[in-house]
């Protein structure tokens, strides 16, 4: 069953960049899929359409049954609270705690604190954080900071996880430490969809990958390799 | 249960940014109690002075003597010819008897003169004393009333209150244009504050729209937020105000000017208006600023 459907979708920046052009692109559920290309290959605006970031000039954009590209601003939030999203640059709160950062997230849904707490436990031992709770971002390594990242776009049991580029920062053997969270979360039904430069990732996952160039999508991988595709 | 929760969340959640970023909160809170320390000048003054104003106005009369020999319905014709203008708030008579006991109540030597007229004789004047409902055109009123037939002459201060007015006028321009503008400027320096306040948690704005907050859900807390920044920014002002006058009050013993012109306004009710009034202010000033900065960073 498909719960990502990009029909004919276009983007033209205001400087006149062609930045997506006749993407056609269908994702089904607990599916893992890499979208790789070259800087300005469009990866980003593909991936920042997916939460709304960025709309399209043309085309439609499905996403668990609600047209992204239609949504009005102030409806947005209902498409992102059944997703999760995860950056290069985490943007964690550096004043809150790593239990904060997380339940922020399930604080917007005025669960009990109760729920929040159960939860929020339960998410940072996923991803292998539970003794450290207390801490505040930056008395954590960015491998750290990326899993309470993860732990926060998870906390609400999103049905796809959207990833920008999230091992970007990180050295070799912390990214596969968080491809590993990533690939469990998927294990449990969690749609992922994930942008990356990182040719070692790609050829260690052995995912479906999509690949940008100039704005279109040239290929298109089931289970595939970097150095087949680039 | 979950409205309750949502609104307990705000405020505790506002509560915390304001101590979370105290820094910024406080620069927020200056500029506030900065403004409201000079609203609350110019309402104290603006105050005063319209009380002296209307001091002056309350008690200024015209006094229009009448011509020595006239009749009771001469008198009466002239106060009909006298109610018929405007600017007549009030037409009250005082014969010349009632002249001559107060005269002599009040001046002794004056009183042995009187005395010394043989008995039935009288040689004050009947009179009107007439209050005018706009001090401000006395003047032409005064000059109506002396054209009316059997009015003997007029008398008004004339220069007293027009230099009184004069002077009146001036203050309250002068300090109505001050505060505007000394308003305006501090007003802008709040909305900037506040923006930076805001600008600083771009993050915070962007992480809550990212995990599916309403932008009405980010909104509350901030305006929230606004209302305590408000609230702790109107607190200085309210103390300054309450002791502040009321010991200018006492110092200066309920007036400025040794005459009863200069009786400055009683301290109650009136600092209890004045400090719910800079409340009022210091809430709606946080709560707008809070709610136009943040709503910049809800637009995508």
């Amino acid at each position: 069953m498909d719960l990502i459907r990009i029909t004919d979708v276009q983007k033209t920046y205001k400087t006149g960049t062609v930045a997506l052009y006749d993407v056609d692109l269908t994702i089904s559920k607990g599916d893992f899929v890499f979208v790789i290309g070259a800087s300005g290959s469009g990866k980003s605006t593909l991936i920042k359409m997916l939460y709304r970031e960025e709309k399209p000039d043309k085309g439609s954009i499905m996403i668990g049954g609600i047209n992204v590209a239609k949504l009005k601003d102030r409806k947005v939030y209902i498409l992102r609270r059944k997703l999760g999203v995860v950056f290069q640059d985490f943007k964690l709160l550096p004043r809150l705690t790593v239990y904060e950062n997380v339940a922020f997230a399930m604080e917007v849904f005025n669960y009990d604190k109760k729920k929040i707490h159960h939860r929020v436990m339960e998410v940072l031992e996923l991803v292998g954080l539970k003794n450290k709770v207390r801490m505040y971002p930056d008395q954590l390594s960015g491998g750290e900071q990326q899993r309470v990242v993860i732990a926060r776009a998870i906390v609400n049991n999103p049905k796809l996880l959207i990833c920008d580029e999230p091992t970007g920062n990180l050295d070799p053997d912390t990214s596969m430490g968080i491809m590993k969270v990533l690939d469990d979360i998927n294990k449990m039904g969690t749609t992922i969809i994930m942008s990356t430069h990182n040719r070692d990732i790609v050829n260690a996952m052995k995912k479906r990958v999509v690949v940008l160039h100039e704005g279109k999508i040239v290929q298109d991988y089931e289970r595939g390799k970097y150095y087949e595709v680039v | 249960m979950k409205l309750f929760r949502s609104i307990g969340r705000y405020f505790r959640d506002a509560g915390k940014s304001v101590f979370r970023n105290f820094s910024l909160s406080l620069a927020s809170i200056s500029c506030i109690t900065i403004t409201l320390i000079v609203v609350a000048l110019s309402i104290i003054l603006s105050y005063n002075v319209e009380k002296m104003t209307e001091h002056v106005s309350s008690n200024t009369s015209i006094v229009v003597f009448l011509a020595e020999e006239v009749t009771d319905t001469q008198i009466d014709q002239v106060k009909n010819n006298i109610v018929k203008l405007d600017n007549i708030a009030e037409v009250t008579f005082k014969s010349r008897d009632e002249w001559a006991k107060e005269t002599k109540d009040k001046d002794k030597t004056i009183s042995i003169v009187i005395d010394s007229w043989p008995e039935g004789e009288n040689h004050l004047l009947d009179s009107y004393e007439v209050k005018v409902k706009d001090i401000n055109l006395i003047d032409d009123t005064a000059s109506k009333i002396e054209k009316i037939t059997n009015v003997a002459y007029i008398n008004y201060g004339k220069e007293y209150i027009s230099s009184v007015i004069t002077i009146f006028d001036v203050i309250e321009k002068v300090c109505i244009g001050g505060v505007v503008a000394l308003v305006l400027v501090t007003a802008f320096l709040i909305a900037n504050t506040i923006k930076l306040a805001i600008f600083s948690r771009k993050t915070e704005i962007e992480i809550m729209r990212l995990v599916g907050a309403s932008n009405m859900a980010i909104k509350i807390p901030f305006i929230i937020e606004g209302s305590f920044i408000g609230f702790f920014g109107s607190i200085i002002p309210i103390v300054l105000t309450s002791y502040g006058y009321n010991a200018l009050y006492k110092f200066l013993d309920g007036r400025l000017f040794s005459s009863s012109l200069g009786e400055l306004v009683k301290p109650y009710p009136f600092i209890l208006y004045t400090s719910g009034l800079l409340l009022v202010i210091g809430l709606l000033v946080g709560m707008f600023g809070s709610y136009n900065a943040v709503r910049k960073y809800l637009k995508i």
